[in-house]
């Protein structure tokens, strides 16, 4: 998964091609820390299809809130550089595993 | 079979993980379920002052972190898996796991602590990560010079609100009470109203939450002139208290409005299963006492089960049929009548088991034993009252 912050972040994501998926938290965050096993899991299942990033909010919360980020944990979908879907606080994995499969026509 | 555990205990907050402590220090089997991280709601907490050992206060999340760290230390296993329900076999306990896994426990210590409460008011879960929040430790940053509206005046409103005054430009309180009026402890009202980035709002309640997207405010009413009141904000930060975990448990052990009930040997309705923590019916909910009722609870869990050890022992020596005498030292008469008791035994030819109720309360339970000094008969799984004292 790859470190983004605020100078990597436009041309990591906002540029790229294909589905992007960028996991916003910070250390001060339980539930962040929670789920973040389960995001890295989701790394591995569409390896090779899908791109990956996280972002710590600590350093970096001018780029959460550009993204709209109002709460951690915060998992943004984008596809070609655009935001597709937002999945913030109580939301279940495979909705998020089943987005990722629908923007990527799978 | 499984291997049995002596203690499963259910939740790793502070109850639970000092639990944990406890029971594999005094050589016990034991186990943490959790379907989180170990650390519990203290985790959540940026800073605690007041839990003894560290002047200055220590983050919660350091704290249990060591908690942790203890139990994993003292020889404790520590799983994650959420509990779906508890059966009994026999004088066995079977957790059974949400993700099919499950364990044999000869004690349970259950502690899944509290979640924060959700008012349920409009627009609450439509703006959830959206604006509206439940942990100031999460999302304060996030809020940096915002304006955010604080629901609550507990302790954790109180504390979480002056921790989000060091992002926001503004934290605005509302508060059904009269003014001045908050339910969290005095040093820490001193200190908020000290804060001059709190602002007060009084006798008000949040009707609900609104905006497009996000929050961009929330609707109060003036709960003596009955008005309403649009109040802008960027985030709605919501400490109204929290709900007991105990859903799994209900028609297992007894509850009260959710809360575990439990006896002053931490003991459940269920023998052999213990409460402690946030959970457990309780006056104070702080991390001290939760650890003070997690190593009560480990401490009774492990002399119950040497009770029932030493109660299988002697009733391995003593055989098929054999009598068991209940006494305790206060009761004089029932010392006095133990070499009456002991005759009774040679006159039978069988042996006498001579058990303190002191010590073995849950076999005198079994024998639904009522008063001391009393003697059974015990032949095979018969069990036969003696009246034998005439003295």
């Amino acid at each position: 998964m790859v470190e983004l912050h605020k100078d990597n972040y436009d041309q990591e994501v906002i540029e790229s091609k294909g589905v992007y998926l960028v996991d916003f938290w910070s250390d001060s965050c339980e539930e962040c820390l929670e789920l973040m096993p389960e995001v890295e899991a989701l790394e591995e299942e569409f390896a090779g299809r899908l791109a990956m990033g996280k972002v710590n909010i600590k350093g970096n919360r001018r780029l959460a809130i550009r993204e709209e980020v109002r709460g951690l944990p915060s998992l943004l979908l984008y596809r070609d550089g655009d935001k597709q879907a937002v999945f913030s606080k109580e939301f279940d994995i495979a909705d998020v595993r089943a987005k990722i499969q629908e923007l990527l026509g799978e | 079979m499984d291997a049995v555990f002596d203690t499963v205990i259910i939740g790793a907050g502070t109850a639970g993980l000092t639990a944990a402590i406890y029971s594999a220090r005094a050589k016990r089997k034991t186990l943490v379920l959790d379907r989180k991280r170990p650390g519990g709601m203290a985790s959540t907490t940026e800073r605690m002052e007041n839990y003894p050992g560290f002047p200055g206060g220590i983050h919660g999340r350091e704290l249990m972190k060591r908690f942790a760290e203890q139990a994993l230390e003292m020889g404790a296993e520590v799983v994650r898996e959420e509990v779906a329900r508890i059966e009994s076999e026999g004088d066995i306990y079977v957790i059974c796991g949400a993700k099919g896994g499950t364990w044999r426990a000869r004690s349970v210590i259950l502690a899944p602590g509290c979640e924060p409460r959700k008012l349920g008011i409009a627009g609450e879960e439509e703006f959830t990560g959206k604006g509206v929040s439940y942990c100031a430790t999460c999302d304060a940053e996030l809020y940096e010079e915002t304006s955010v509206l604080v629901i609550g005046s507990g302790d954790s409103a109180v504390e979480e609100a002056v921790y989000l005054s060091r992002f926001a430009d503004e934290v605005i309180m509302a508060v059904v009470h009269d003014e001045g009026v908050l339910d969290c402890n005095r040093s820490m009202a001193e200190e908020a109203f000290a804060n001059k980035k709190l602002k007060w709002l009084w006798n008000r309640v949040v009707v609900s939450i609104d905006g497009d997207d996000f929050v961009t405010g929330v609707t109060v009413k003036h709960l003596k002139t009955g008005e309403l009141e649009t109040v802008n904000c960027d985030g709605v930060f919501m400490f109204v208290g929290t709900v007991p975990q105990t859903k799994f448990l209900e028609g297992f052990v007894d509850l009260d409005r959710g809360f575990i009930v439990h006896n002053e040997q931490m003991e459940t309705s269920r023998t052999r299963v213990y409460a402690a923590g946030d959970s457990a019916v309780t006056v104070l909910r702080q991390v001290v006492t939760a650890a003070s009722d997690g190593a009560k609870a480990a401490f009774f869990a492990d002399r119950a089960l040497c009770e029932e050890e030493e109660y299988r022992r002697a009733l391995a020596q003593a055989g098929e049929h054999y009598l068991v005498y209940f006494y305790t030292p206060p009761v004089q008469r029932s010392l006095d009548a133990i070499p009456e008791a002991e005759a009774v035994a040679r006159k039978q030819g069988i042996p006498l088991v001579k058990l303190d109720t002191a010590r073995f309360r849950n076999v005198f339970r079994e024998f639904s034993g009522t008063e001391v000094p009393s003697l059974f008969e015990v032949t095979g799984s018969r069990v036969e009252k003696k009246e034998f004292l005439c003295s």
